[in-house]
């Protein structure tokens, strides 16, 4: 097992290479340049700048080298830990996105946590209702979130219980009031949860949507199986028996989902936050890809991957936890 | 004449459409006294699996419907009873082995545990419920049982689990033993030494044993009766050495021929003729 977890560990740095390398050239490769931006003129408006303005900002970032140079340049500093300065603001880039960081954690942490929480009841109750009123109205509404992009999604929210055009339940953007800093730590916790509670919703229903599926099939899948009947036949409750016997089973599928739903609420971060205006790391993505702000584009890509493959990893070792039929000996 | 431990009147199981339904189980009746082995013979689909799930309602009501009859267990009706007296007479009185041991065991639970919840479960009076596990584990015939109660079914061989799945059934000391095709996942040597156990614990103790079987060959020597079932009625029915030597139905003949015999020359297996059936 340990032999197993350094392999995996290993495997990683080519892994991230492959991830880096493949979104640095884009950047490179693209048409535009975060000189051209800045530059103004064009669509973006503002007073151009001269050829010899711009010409010099390219010299600065160094985006006159040979794509293949300036990755192995951003290699050789990231590996001693350097990601660079923004183009922006000159920060450098690892505090910027630090500081962002918990804000993320703490939204797609909870949307995580939370459809877990949903999906799995609900795929049950499918799962046993199977062919029911329950299960066809359970299937019905998750196919329709299912099928609800989160940015209209929470367009529709902010327009109908946040706006005031409609109801006004729910503060619309922002991550705290604007008075928070003058208020005691009970009314500002209960000010950042209302907050929190559209971009969490937004993040969490479409992912509920799909865990619920896989969660009814997998236990649909569990029950069928001949152990179930063994423990009907020795007399166990069919509580016991579900929620013991089949449960368990049925939820070794899921972890895989669990990694896979990861970079899929990373994605949605970045959309939620902008439209949220909430001050995470998807919103400094966002503002970056719209800046061509190379250095932090790639400090959240090499974040974001490694936080996914670290993902996968943790996956694999859940297995081993919870079957015993699986071993990386 | 003492009350049977198992009386089957009339017993009707369909599946499907009302109209024009499958009909499982087609108005069977036997019964089974106290100690007595009976034999249930039949080819797949005749309804042997399903009346043998029937006795404790095992089989989920939808799809399967309880159409008529009555199954009387010590007298009381089991298709009348309640979904918590069903769970007393499950695994308490009629214990169960199936065809799979290997599917049939909880794969993430291991052998202990899976005993341990039967034993639990029915006889709350028990103090040292390890001892008991490895008790029953040594009944049959597993080596070292205390050291495999932390074992998960995978790590044992097909004839073991089934071996687990034996002390399960029989750690409650039930008055029956229904036994769905015990040895037809298994090779034919492990077959062997399971039904030679299964015959030792009919001599040791007092238990009836309903054997669920295609083959006729498991059933010379083991049981006391055999029922022979096609197409969910009972055809023939009788003393096993009688059954064997003058079968009645067309039926029972072809079933007892299909068995191949050692030292017999024969160039292909003996298959069943149904157009001399009816």
């Amino acid at each position: 097992m340990t032999h197993y977890i350094i392999r995996r560990f290993l495997l990683l740095v080519p892994t991230l290479f492959g991830i880096t390398l493949l979104t640095f050239l884009l950047i490179r490769l693209s048409p535009t340049n975060a000189a051209l931006i800045k530059g103004g003129g064009g669509e973006g408006g503002g007073k151009a700048m001269t050829a010899e303005q711009r010409e010099q900002i390219v010299k600065f970032y160094g985006l006159d080298k040979p794509p293949l140079v300036a990755y192995g340049n951003w290699v050789g500093k990231a590996m001693r830990g350097d990601l660079g300065n923004s183009f922006a603001d000159h920060r450098p880039v690892a505090d910027k996105i630090l500081e962002r960081l918990p804000l993320t954690i703490s939204i797609t942490g909870s949307a995580l946590i939370l459809s877990y929480f949903l999906a799995i009841p609900l795929g049950v109750i499918a799962a046993i209702k199977r062919g029911q009123v329950v299960d066809r109205t359970i299937s019905f509404v998750v196919f329709v979130l299912y099928s609800i992009p989160s940015f209209a999604a929470a367009l529709l929210l902010i327009l109908f219980v946040a706006g005031g055009d409609y109801l006004n339940l729910l503060p619309m953007y922002g991550i705290n009031s604007i008075n928070a800093s003058e208020m005691s730590l009970f009314p500002w916790l209960w000010d950042r949860i209302l907050h929190m509670i559209l971009p969490v919703v937004c993040l969490t229903y479409a992912s509920l949507a799909s865990i619920s599926r896989y969660a009814r099939v997998s236990m649909l899948e569990a029950l069928s199986q001949d152990f179930v009947r063994t423990a009907r036949a020795k007399g166990l409750r069919e509580r016991v028996v579900i929620l013991r016997h089949a449960l368990r089973n049925a939820l070794i599928p899921l972890i895989t989902i669990f990694a896979l739903e990861l970079p899929v609420l990373i994605g949605g971060a970045i959309i939620i936050e902008s439209i949220f205006t909430l001050p995470g790391m998807g919103q400094l993505m966002f503002q970056s890809l719209d800046s061509w702000d190379e250095p932090v584009i790639m400090g959240i890509t090499v974040l974001a991957a490694v936080v996914t493959l670290l993902s996968y990893l943790v996956a694999d070792i859940l297995y081993v936890i919870v079957d015993p039929r699986i071993s990386y000996e | 004449m003492t009350m049977p431990l198992l009386q089957v009147e009339n017993l009707g199981i369909h599946f499907g459409p009302t109209v024009d339904p499958v009909k499982a189980v087609d108005g069977i009746s036997f019964s089974m006294q106290a100690g007595e082995t009976l034999a249930v013979v039949g080819e797949s689909g005749s309804g042997k699996s399903v009346t043998a799930l029937a006795l404790t309602r095992l089989l989920a009501s939808p799809p399967a419907r309880y159409v008529s009859g009555s199954i009387a267990f010590e007298g009381r009706d089991v298709l009348q009873l309640r979904e918590g007296e069903l769970r007393s007479l499950r695994g308490k009185q009629i214990a169960y082995i199936f065809q799979e041991p290997g599917s049939s065991l909880n794969p993430v639970f291991t052998i202990g545990y899976q005993i341990r919840e039967a034993i639990e479960l029915h006889r709350p009076e028990v103090r040292d419920v390890t001892a008991e596990i490895v008790h029953a584990l040594d009944t049959v015939g597993i080596r070292n049982p205390a050291s495999r109660l932390g074992d998960y079914p995978h790590q044992l061989s097909g004839g073991m689990q089934q071996r687990v799945m034996i002390a399960m059934a029989l750690a409650c000391q039930p008055k029956l033993l229904v036994a769905d095709e015990p040895t037809t996942a298994l090779d034919v040597t492990i077959q062997k030494q399971i039904m030679d156990l299964l015959k030792d614990l009919k001599r040791t103790s007092n238990m009836s044993i309903l054997l669920i079987t295609h083959n006729f060959g498991l059933v010379a020597g083991f049981a006391d009766r055999v029922v022979v079932m096609f197409r969910g009625k009972i055809v023939e029915t009788g003393p096993t050495a009688q059954v064997l030597q003058n079968p009645q139905h067309p039926y029972t003949k072809a079933l007892i021929e299909c068995v191949p015999k050692l030292g017999q020359k024969q160039h292909r297996l003996k298959v069943i003729d149904y157009a001399g059936i009816q």
